[in-house]
């Protein structure tokens, strides 16, 4: 029998109001007993005296590329750079080739997942058939094969109609529509967020008010005809004051942050003379807008941090800035970034920054996730919250080096991840199938 | 004082001494021109590739003209009929011109941070010679030399900037060598083309056209183009005309030694009445000579100055 006692650790576990010096014991697959001084046998015992243990951590952004583009990542390579970075489970886009819109492909990613993965994927069908934003898909079909959520990621539903008719229609399912904000009329042409740096350095700008005007829009679509809506990577100030107060009125709406949004500002693509690796949407902000985004983290109006990892290849991103795709990874550098300019620095705690990872994911896609509770799946992530290291994308997991936080010296790292009752991953390495 | 740099990307990157040192020797090298032979032994050896990803005849034979009157080889990479056609990268173009021989690359391209890319792979000195809104330095010290060769010096002089500035390399270039020398710039045109941000650079914007240009003693001009009004940036060329056009009138409100500028080519009827632009206060075409001279001196201090 395969079971996994770990021994005084810091059980951090939001969904149970847990924060404590505790062990852990797993057997089989589930969690079954968290105490102190626990005293049974067990295959393999880990001394977690200066660790964190909490839940498995859920990505609910990711970009997968598989089918498609098998070149910059795929199910093999994104779920093992998933462990590498904490994430027990994964949430992908449907933005591969062919677009994730049919129960055909929910079951393509479900088999290949079961074939070659090492961490739970659940797939976000698109909104609209083939994500042109016309005809919406079959729902009803698509939460029966396993979409957890929809979204027309990176090419958003510019139509209020259509948008009303999906929050309508998907009321009858209770499963979240997660809108990319960004007015495709005002972003245009744009490469870059609309300010003082992007008018010293002449690239075409995508004012703020593309996001915000859209979720202004959102938010009165949620509010008029019901529904469930989390908005993805909100980057600017306004649009954190506009989820602040319809929160405060009730309206039914979550948001999720991103680690390099909250870190990294518009000045960077000046400093790095113009680094494609800079290049994402939405685009990094001014640093009056990243205040406002660690005040919305703060104080609870951003529920979710969430990778929204885009790999690229170095061919496809070694280009003029313009003609560069948009899109950063970040699965394998989320929890170190977050310990150490979010965390370590005091503007959260990382009992916060557990709950944005973990149980608040959980929560909006109605997963029996992002908890320890006895009896639930164990799927765990220990954390080393003081490990120093030095972030190098050589070593990642995923197929794509696009990180703009190559070199980063950080304080904090993943320490080991448990997949339903398997270490997958841990000290630097994912454990391999014969290992396991 | 020795020219530090490896290649000429920006000028918001160069110090006033540097830029003061450029046009110093544009100087002399404009003194070359007076000569029965216009040419210099001191590239002679070398090789400058022109690589324009945009048509722009009149700065292509500018750094031709400067490259041959120091005895450089120029090569004129034309993008239309190459392998770019092909689908070639960049990168992939510019190694190849450099496995050739370059020891200059002297860059158009319509993409901000194109020739920061070249530098930073590349061993031949990248000259900028436009990319896309951000800079184009050469011209920003041909205009910069060109007022000091009319008015003397910079301090306290009032330049205008008018026409559509968001888009316009010209003016991003002026606005940094200009305000290092210590003029006083004031960017003008309609509310939909001025970088408000530009305030933080100490830089007055004004939309109405009177009020801009009172107490100018430099008017450079900016080529208005008919796409952004496809953009609805403004209504019409001709309402343009309207707000904005420069005429003799209207050069009245402005000092009687008024300078003239253009960067060219000019829309005769459209941004500056054929009078004014003809007329006594245009500079117009010496600018076109001087660039000559910039772009000489340029090179030569990339060379690392040597053999002069």
């Amino acid at each position: 029998m395969n079971s996994i006692l770990i021994k005084k650790g810091r059980v951090i576990d939001p969904s149970q109001g847990l924060d404590d010096i505790l062990d852990v014991y797993i057997s089989n697959d589930i969690i079954k007993q968290i105490a102190q001084n626990i005293n049974r046998k067990a295959s393999l015992i880990i001394e977690a005296d200066h660790l964190i243990v909490a839940p498995g951590l859920i990505d609910m952004h990711t970009h997968l590329r598989e089918p498609g583009r098998e070149d910059e990542e795929t199910i093999y390579s994104g779920t093992r750079a998933a462990a590498a970075g904490g994430f027990t489970s994964i949430c992908c886009m449907p933005n591969t080739r062919p677009i994730c819109d049919s129960r055909t492909n929910i079951k393509y990613i479900h088999s290949r997942n079961l074939e070659l993965g090492v961490v739970n994927i659940y797939p976000i069908a698109s909104i609209t058939v083939g994500q042109v934003g016309e005809e919406i898909v079959e729902f009803g079909d698509l939460v029966d094969a396993g979409a957890i959520a929809f979204s027309d990621d990176g090419l958003p539903v510019m139509n209020a109609e259509i948008m009303r008719r999906a929050l309508e229609y998907t009321s009858m399912f209770d499963v979240p529509i997660l809108d990319h904000c960004e007015d495709r009329n005002l972003a245009s042409e744009g490469v870059m967020h609309s300010g003082y740096i992007q008018s010293l350095l002449g690239l075409p700008g995508i004012p703020g008010a593309a996001e915000s005007t859209q979720v202004a829009r959102d938010v009165e679509l949620v509010e008029f005809f019901g529904g469930r809506l989390h908005i993805c990577h909100i980057s600017i100030g306004a649009s954190v004051h506009l989820i602040r107060r319809a929160k405060k009125r009730g309206v039914n709406i979550t948001c999720e942050v991103t680690p390099h949004h909250l870190t990294l500002i518009d000045a960077l693509v000046k400093e790095t003379n113009f680094d494609t690796n800079t290049k994402v949407k939405p685009p990094l902000v001014s640093e009056e807008n990243r205040q406002e985004l660690l005040r919305g983290l703060q104080d609870g109006t951003i529920d979710v941090i969430a990778t929204d990892h885009a790999p690229h290849t170095a061919k496809d991103k070694d280009k003029e800035y313009v003609d560069a795709p948009f899109g950063l990874i970040g699965m394998e550098t989320a929890v170190p970034v977050i310990l150490t300019d979010i965390v370590h620095t005091g503007v959260i705690s990382v009992n916060q920054m557990i709950e944005k990872m973990a149980t608040n994911p959980a929560r909006i896609l109605r997963l029996d996730k992002g908890t320890l509770k006895i009896g639930t799946t164990a799927d765990v992530t220990l954390l080393d919250p003081d490990k120093r290291h030095t972030i190098k994308s050589t070593a990642f997991y995923s197929l794509s080096r696009n990180t703009p936080f190559e070199g980063k010296k950080c304080k904090g790292a993943v320490d080991t991840t448990i997949v339903g009752g398997n270490v997958i991953y841990s000290k630097g390495k994912i454990v391999s199938d014969e290992e396991r | 004082m020795i020219f530090q740099h490896k290649h000429l990307l920006t000028l918001e990157e160069l110090s006033r001494e540097e830029i003061e040192l450029i046009l110093e020797n544009a100087k002399g090298f404009k003194e070359i021109f007076t000569r029965s032979i216009k040419k210099v032994p001191t590239l002679r050896g070398k090789t400058v590739v022109n690589l324009f990803y945009e048509n722009s005849t009149r700065t292509r034979t500018s750094f031709e003209i400067a490259a041959k009157r120091l005895s450089a080889d120029v090569i004129n990479f034309s993008v239309s009929t190459s392998s770019v056609q092909k689908g070639e990268s960049l990168l992939d173009t510019v190694h190849t011109i450099e496995a050739l021989g370059s020891d200059f690359i002297v860059m158009r391209h319509s993409c901000p941070g194109a020739p920061q890319l070249l530098a930073r792979r590349i061993k031949s000195a990248v000259i900028n010679a436009g990319d896309g809104p951000h800079e184009h330095p050469t011209q920003g010290l041909l205009d910069a030399f060109t007022i000091k060769e009319m008015k003397g010096g910079f301090e306290g002089l009032n330049v205008v900037i008018l026409g559509d500035i968001t888009h316009s390399r010209v003016a991003r270039s002026n606005i940094w060598a200009l305000t290092k020398l210590g003029a006083k710039i004031t960017i003008a045109g309609p509310s939909t083309l001025l970088p408000k941000s530009f305030a933080r650079l100490g830089v007055r914007i004004c939309t109405d056209l009177r009020e801009a240009i009172r107490d100018a003693d430099v008017i450079n001009l900016l080529r208005i183009q008919l796409e952004r009004q496809r953009k609805n940036l403004f209504p019409s060329i001709r309402e343009y005309t309207l707000l904005y056009g420069l005429t003799e009138e209207r050069l009245k409100w402005a000092k009687k030694d008024v300078l003239i500028m253009h960067p060219g080519p000019i829309n005769r009827g459209v941004e500056i009445s054929p009078e004014v632009a003809d007329g006594k206060h245009s500079v117009i075409l010496r600018q076109v000579t001087n660039g000559v001279a910039v772009r000489m001196a340029v090179l030569y201090l990339l060379s690392g100055g040597e053999e002069a």
